[in-house]
């Protein structure tokens, strides 16, 4: 392995907020390019968290590129598990895995899935798709690590409508209970449901009041605004013995006009042709 | 004393209880070799199976609060960082209630969770419908790259703590309460995969699985006095499944009954029958089991009685189908 393929990243490593509003933009492009290749998507749900997940993979989370089970990184799990889609070229990126993948995605046999899945995927650090499970698997990864005597960090990325499962409130519970204070769970709070807007279909805020009363620290921050989320994983790793949680408020469909304005429609679809064209247009004409 | 009970007694003394004796302290020796293991548990750890354990180790005890759930979860995270994690579930609220996360978080995702599944079966009759476990063994062995164990009494149980560390990826161990007849003297020789050869015969087989396992032996002993020959094979090993045992069974003996304290759908009885039909083998074959509706509920030992999972109903069930014309 060559030098750059073992280089070691460091938690919070300095980057500019504008680095990682256009990293952002690009993921975007990204993800029409690699949901392009399947025969559907979850667009709308990947867009409102390109922001935390380009924070997490390029500022946040201890890693080494090219070494995806580097036993010593940071973990992190995709509770809403239908957004891998953006994940992918995130890993790409980090040399976990060839390029030419993010072309298999949707395809027979793909190593690829809509829904993360770790003895396919290099750097997938627990599979996912069946909602309300990562956070109590993260819980288990937390109090493992601090048993080992690791100082591994464990970033669980939930969305609100998973906040519907009773399993996260169970999860929320013994994380403070056994006070994990290496776990932060990241709320993309992008309002949106299937069957319509979150707190229609299952009221749940106040969010951070709500986490409040189950002993975690919890922020509210704009998802979209990468220094306010920087600004909020750093305080998430001030001494302290509760969890912490940022509630990410973002918006669905985020960068492309026409599925911020429907967001449920674009939930899962299949762009083409000249809608295609509009999306791309609109992502970079917005730099 | 007269209002109290340990909040673990489960039986009040209607049928004896095997996990007092050695399955408690053989999970205690255990864990004592081996400090890899953690025990999980939602609201049961100091009960008589882990009881002992979690008295010495407090540290290794993972207390999930009831929230059976988020314990099975919890344990797949654990054992990501090579941790060899027990779950400890009451039989209702183990398979049933977290049968997805069983599947999602612990089987698919091969990491080395073993779930100890107490009170199985009638053991806890008396408490209602909702506390009888009998679909489980049809929701384990459905689930992929899940291991399914369910040793015939205390002693197989405790055989069955080293033995399933050699699968390395999830086992599910369903556990009986009932000791009407134990079939082992001391921890058997377990090989995942086989059967326990407990008697041979050639006139029929009884298959039994946890109490079914020692119904059958008592019935072959019974069935002996009359002067039938009869081969009792002890389906501890569920999935993977003693096939090999099964196709011989059917070549060298006239009948196979089946005996299990669980429904007579996707039990035992079901999975011999796969391998009958699989194997294209003509043989006479009955399901002795509980029957595909709600249950009554009842002490145990009375609930056996009811359904007929005794020793004497078993011999008759074998007997006719060996004489049946």
């Amino acid at each position: 392995m060559n030098e750059s393929a073992s280089e070691y990243l460091q938690r919070l490593r300095p980057v500019s907020a504008p680095y990682l509003s256009e990293r952002s933009r690009q993921l975007r492009l990204e993800i029409l390019d690699v949901i392009s290749h399947a025969p559907m998507g979850h667009y709308s749900s990947c867009l409102s968290c390109a922001e935390i997940l380009v924070t997490l993979y390029h500022h946040v989370l201890r890693l080494r590129r090219g070494e995806p089970d580097w036993p010593d990184r940071d973990r992190f799990l995709l509770g809403k598990g239908h957004v891998a889609v953006a994940l992918w070229p995130l890993f790409a990126e980090l040399n976990f895995f060839p390029h030419t993948w993010l072309e298999t995605f949707g395809k027979l046999d793909s190593r690829l899935t809509d829904h993360p899945d770790m003895h396919r995927a290099p750097g997938v650090d627990f599979s996912s798709g069946s909602l309300g499970h990562n956070l109590s698997v993260g819980l288990g990864m937390a109090m493992a690590a601090r048993r080992r005597g690791k100082d591994h960090r464990i970033h669980v990325l939930l969305g609100d409508g998973e906040l519907h499962e009773g399993q996260v409130w169970e999860a929320v519970m013994a994380a403070y209970h056994y006070r994990a204070d290496n776990l932060v769970a990241i709320v993309d709070a992008n309002g949106s449901c299937a069957d319509g807007p979150t707190e229609s279909v299952m009221s749940i805020e106040p969010l951070v009041e709500r986490f409040g009363s189950f002993g975690w620290r919890c922020v509210e921050v704009d998802g979209h605004d990468p220094g306010a989320l920087m600004a909020a994983f750093a305080e998430a790793m001030t001494p302290d013995h509760r969890p912490f949680c940022i509630v990410a408020r973002t918006l669905k469909g985020k960068g492309i006009s026409f599925m911020e304005a429907s967001p449920r429609e674009w939930h899962l679809g299949a762009l083409s042709g000249e809608d295609l064209e509009r999306a791309r247009r609109e992502i970079r004409e917005s730099a | 004393m007269s209002g109290m009970s340990d909040p673990f007694s489960f039986n009040a003394g209607a049928v004896e209880s095997s996990y007092v004796g050695n399955l408690g302290e053989a999970f205690r020796r255990y864990g004592e070799q081996d400090e890899e293991v953690l025990l999980i548990s939602p609201d049961l750890g100091a009960g008589p199976v882990t009881g002992a354990f979690v008295q010495q180790f407090p540290e290794r005890f993972i207390d999930a609060g009831i929230a059976e759930c988020n314990a099975m979860s919890l344990a797949a995270g654990l054992a990501t960082y090579g941790y060899k994690v027990f779950v400890l579930q009451m039989g209702a609220f183990g398979a049933l209630k977290c049968a997805e996360q069983i599947r999602t978080d612990i089987a698919f995702a091969q990491v080395p969770v073993r779930i100890l599944s107490a009170w199985s079966g009638l053991a806890m009759g008396f408490f209602g419908t909702t506390h009888h476990a009998l679909e489980d063994i049809a929701i384990t062995r459905a689930i992929p790259g899940l291991t399914v164990l369910a040793p015939a009494d205390d002693n197989a149980a405790s055989a069955m703590l080293a033995a399933s560390e050699q699968v390395g990826g999830p086992v599910f161990i369903r556990l009986t309460d009932a000791s009407i007849n134990p079939v082992y003297d001391e921890p058997p020789e377990v090989t995942i995969g086989r059967f326990g050869l407990v008697r041979e015969g050639r006139d029929g087989t009884i298959i039994g699985t946890g109490l079914g396992a020692q119904l059958a032996a008592g019935a072959a002993d019974l069935l002996a006095k009359e002067g039938l020959s009869i081969r009792v094979l002890d389906a501890y090993s569920l999935k993977p499944l003693d096939e090999a045992a099964v196709v011989a069974a059917a070549r060298e003996t006239r009948a196979i009954l089946t005996v299990e304290e669980h429904l007579v759908t996707g039990g035992l009885g079901s999975a011999i029958g796969e391998v009958l039909a699989r194997n294209a083998l003509a043989i006479r074959f009955a399901i002795h089991g509980l029957p595909d509706e709600t249950l009554t509920t009842g002490m145990p030992d009375e609930l056996y009685v009811r359904y007929g999972l005794t020793i004497e109903e078993t011999a008759v069930r074998m007997r006719a189908l060996v004489e049946a014309r």
